[in-house]
Formats: structure tokens, C-alpha cells, sequence
């Protein structure tokens, strides 16, 4: 029951994107399409997996017993850094498949702040391994819920009249404030 | 280009936010109240003057191939430093931000500046480059949090001007983006014209 509320208040009620603000860049960098949306969101919820666990266990295990958690920040952004590497070494080694589909989004990952984000609430929130796996793949599919609906919806407004000024971006953002609003509905059910 | 230039371009001509539409989610996330956005603006000011004097100065002793690991613990140091002097200071406005002041780091603007420009210029010149960024930053968060704020609760940095409520979805997570969207929409108009 507690891992089902979990799910549903990351997934839905307080999506990372609409309630949470965060990983707008690429939310609104590669939601043109519903095909590269899709490479995107399967890339980040691999690598956000991956980095909770490993910033989890190096907070728990290294960080807090030599007590120098100020160095949380730095610890993690290298650990995500090095990870999103690794990942893309073994990736080109072992899946050439994989590695075409999510290749060139794993480098855009490392400044994903959703990434970075979700490792820090996690230690905030005090979490234990399970639910803190649990709490990041919900989130990173929350995350590509999100991505994949402004995909769908980008892909139409390429076809309709827009005024100049508006173009892009700002309608882009306004687009993605109506349907923060249609996320805010779900807001009391957990 | 001359310092001046170098200072105000930050402003309008490549503001980070209205014009490059870089770092929107500290943007949208702290801009619930102009004070809340000018305090992220400064705290991001701080960290990206450190790291461009810092970088500017490193230049020549970082190997090309580990550069961008190198700028990033440059930018961690800065941002923790911060992270430590807001939480003994102003332990209010630390738990207002939370997770996005450590999230400073993630910000494109920061490493932008330091891979486009600290790590080719001098130090007096990525200082005001750093500078002038910042404060164009910061002054970007204070419009659209003082927006935001007249609009949602009909009050500027707490003085209520306005009785009763304001349009509530202007501080909430909806508003942000349609606030912000429009304020994009505005400058481009601006400087299309001019």
C-alpha cells in the first residue's frame, strides 16, 4: 500500500515535470517528436534507476559514516557524470541496437537536473533502498508520461497558425502550463 | 567588444532565460514570490562568478579531454559554499529553495558560461562576463517572480496592495509556465522591433 502511494503521488499528483519543475530543458528540447520523446524517456529512467541506487549506497555507506555529507553536491553530480559514461561504454560494447536507440541522449543526461534531483529527494525524504528504487522509476516514468504527452501534442501544433511571436517556445511553455493544469486535478487523491 | 558591452549583454541581447531559454527549471520552480527569485538569482549570481574566475584562471592547466568533469567540480565547490553560507544565514529562504539550490549545479547557464567562455578569456573579462550574466538572470527571475506574486496574491516582496485574493493559479505550477511563456513572447516582440 505504501510503495502503491508512492507510485501514484510520483506518476501522477506531483509529476516530476508539472508540479516539480524539474528536467524542463530537455522536456522542452526533445519533445518534438513522439519517436526521439520516446528514446529520451527510455534513456533517462535507465540512467536515474542506476544513479539512485549508486548515490544511495555511497550516502548510506561512505558519506554519512566519515560524516562528510557537505560534500553530497559534488559526490553525486561526479558519480552521475561517471556513471552516464559507463553506461554508454558498455552500452556501444555489449547492445549496438540499445546503443542507437539511447546513445545520443545519454550525454544530455548528465545536466538533466530530474537526474541529480530525484537522487537528493531521496536521501531527503529518508527512503529506504526499496522504496527509493521504487520512488525513481516512478518518477522517470512520470517523467516520460509527461514527455510523450507534449510529443503527441507538438507534433499537431506544427500544422496549426500560430503568431510569429509566439512560436516555439512560448507557446511550447504556455501548452505545458495547461496541462500542468489538467496534472493539478489529480491534486488530494493521495 | 568592450567591458560595458561584455557587462550588459546579459540584460537583453543574450539574457539566459528570455532570450536562451537556459536554467528554467530553477525559473519556474522559485519564482513563486519575487523574493524568492531574487534570492535563487543571487545565489546562482555567486556561484557563477566563483566558477568563472576560477575556470578562467585554471584554463591552461586543464587538459582538454577531462575539462567538463573539471568544470563541474569547480561549479560543485562554489555551489556547496553557497549551500553552507544560506543555510547559517538566511535559513528561511534556504528552506523556501531546497533541493534547488544544490541544483545550481545542474544549471546549463553556469557550465554554458564556462566551457563558452571563461575557459577562453581572461580573468577580468570572465568575471564581468559572470557578473553581468547573473544579474541578467536574477533580474529575469525578479520580473517574473514579481509578476507572478501582483497577479497570484495581489502583493510585491509581501506588501499587500490589493484585499481579498488574487488569480491563485499564478503562484501555482500552471501559472509558471504561462507566465513565463508570455514573458518569452514579450522580449521576442521587443527585440524584434528595436
Amino acid at each position: 500500500m505504501e510503495y502503491l502511494i508512492i507510485i501514484i503521488s510520483a506518476l501522477i499528483v506531483n509529476n516530476i515535470v508539472h508540479a516539480q519543475f524539474l528536467g524542463i530543458c530537455p522536456f522542452l528540447g526533445v519533445s518534438n517528436k513522439v519517436s526521439t520523446a520516446l528514446g529520451m524517456a527510455g534513456a533517462v529512467t535507465f540512467v536515474m534507476v542506476l544513479a539512485t541506487v549508486v548515490t544511495y549506497l555511497t550516502q548510506i555507506y561512505v558519506l554519512e559514516p566519515l560524516g562528510i555529507g557537505f560534500l553530497q553536491t559534488i559526490s553525486f553530480i561526479l558519480i552521475i557524470a561517471a556513471l552516464v559514461q559507463m553506461v554508454e561504454i558498455v552500452l556501444k560494447k555489449i547492445s549496438q541496437p540499445l546503443y542507437q536507440a539511447l546513445g545520443i541522449f545519454l550525454p544530455l543526461i548528465t545536466t538533466n537536473c530530474a537526474v541529480l534531483g530525484v537522487a537528493i529527494l531521496v536521501i531527503k525524504k529518508n527512503y529506504n533502498l526499496l522504496e527509493s528504487v521504487v520512488f525513481t522509476a516512478s518518477n522517470a516514468i512520470g517523467f516520460g508520461f509527461a514527455l510523450i504527452i507534449m510529443a503527441g501534442i507538438r507534433e499537431q501544433l506544427e500544422l496549426a497558425d500560430i503568431p510569429s511571436t509566439m512560436k516555439g517556445v512560448p507557446i511550447s511553455l504556455i501548452t505545458a502550463g495547461i496541462l500542468a493544469l489538467a496534472f493539478m486535478g489529480f491534486t488530494g487523491i493521495v | 567588444m568592450n567591458q560595458m558591452q561584455n557587462f550588459t549583454k546579459g540584460f537583453f541581447k543574450e539574457n539566459p532565460i528570455l532570450v536562451l531559454v537556459l536554467g528554467t527549471c530553477p525559473t519556474l520552480a522559485t519564482t513563486s514570490s519575487s523574493l524568492n527569485g531574487l534570492g535563487m538569482g543571487i545565489a546562482t549570481t555567486f556561484v557563477l562568478v566563483g566558477s568563472n574566475v576560477v575556470i578562467s584562471l585554471l584554463s591552461k592547466f586543464i587538459p582538454d579531454k577531462v575539462r567538463i568533469p573539471a568544470f563541474i567540480t569547480v561549479i560543485a565547490s562554489f555551489v556547496t559554499i553557497v549551500d553552507l553560507i544560506m543555510q547559517a544565514y538566511v535559513p528561511d529562504l534556504y528552506k523556501t529553495l531546497g533541493i534547488f539550490i544544490p541544483l545550481i549545479v545542474v544549471n546549463c547557464i553556469v557550465l554554458g558560461r564556462a566551457e563558452a567562455y571563461a575557459s577562453k578569456n581572461n580573468v577580468l573579462s570572465s568575471l564581468i562576463d559572470g557578473l553581468g550574466m547573473g544579474l541578467g538572470f536574477t533580474m529575469a527571475l525578479g520580473v517574473l517572480g514579481a509578476l507572478r506574486e501582483i497577479a497570484g496574491s495581489g502583493s510585491i516582496f509581501g506588501h499587500k496592495f490589493i484585499n481579498g485574493d488574487g488569480i491563485l493559479v499564478f503562484i501555482l505550477a500552471p501559472g509558471a509556465f504561462i507566465a513565463l511563456g508570455y514573458l518569452i513572447a514579450l522580449v521576442k516582440k521587443i527585440n524584434k522591433t528595436s
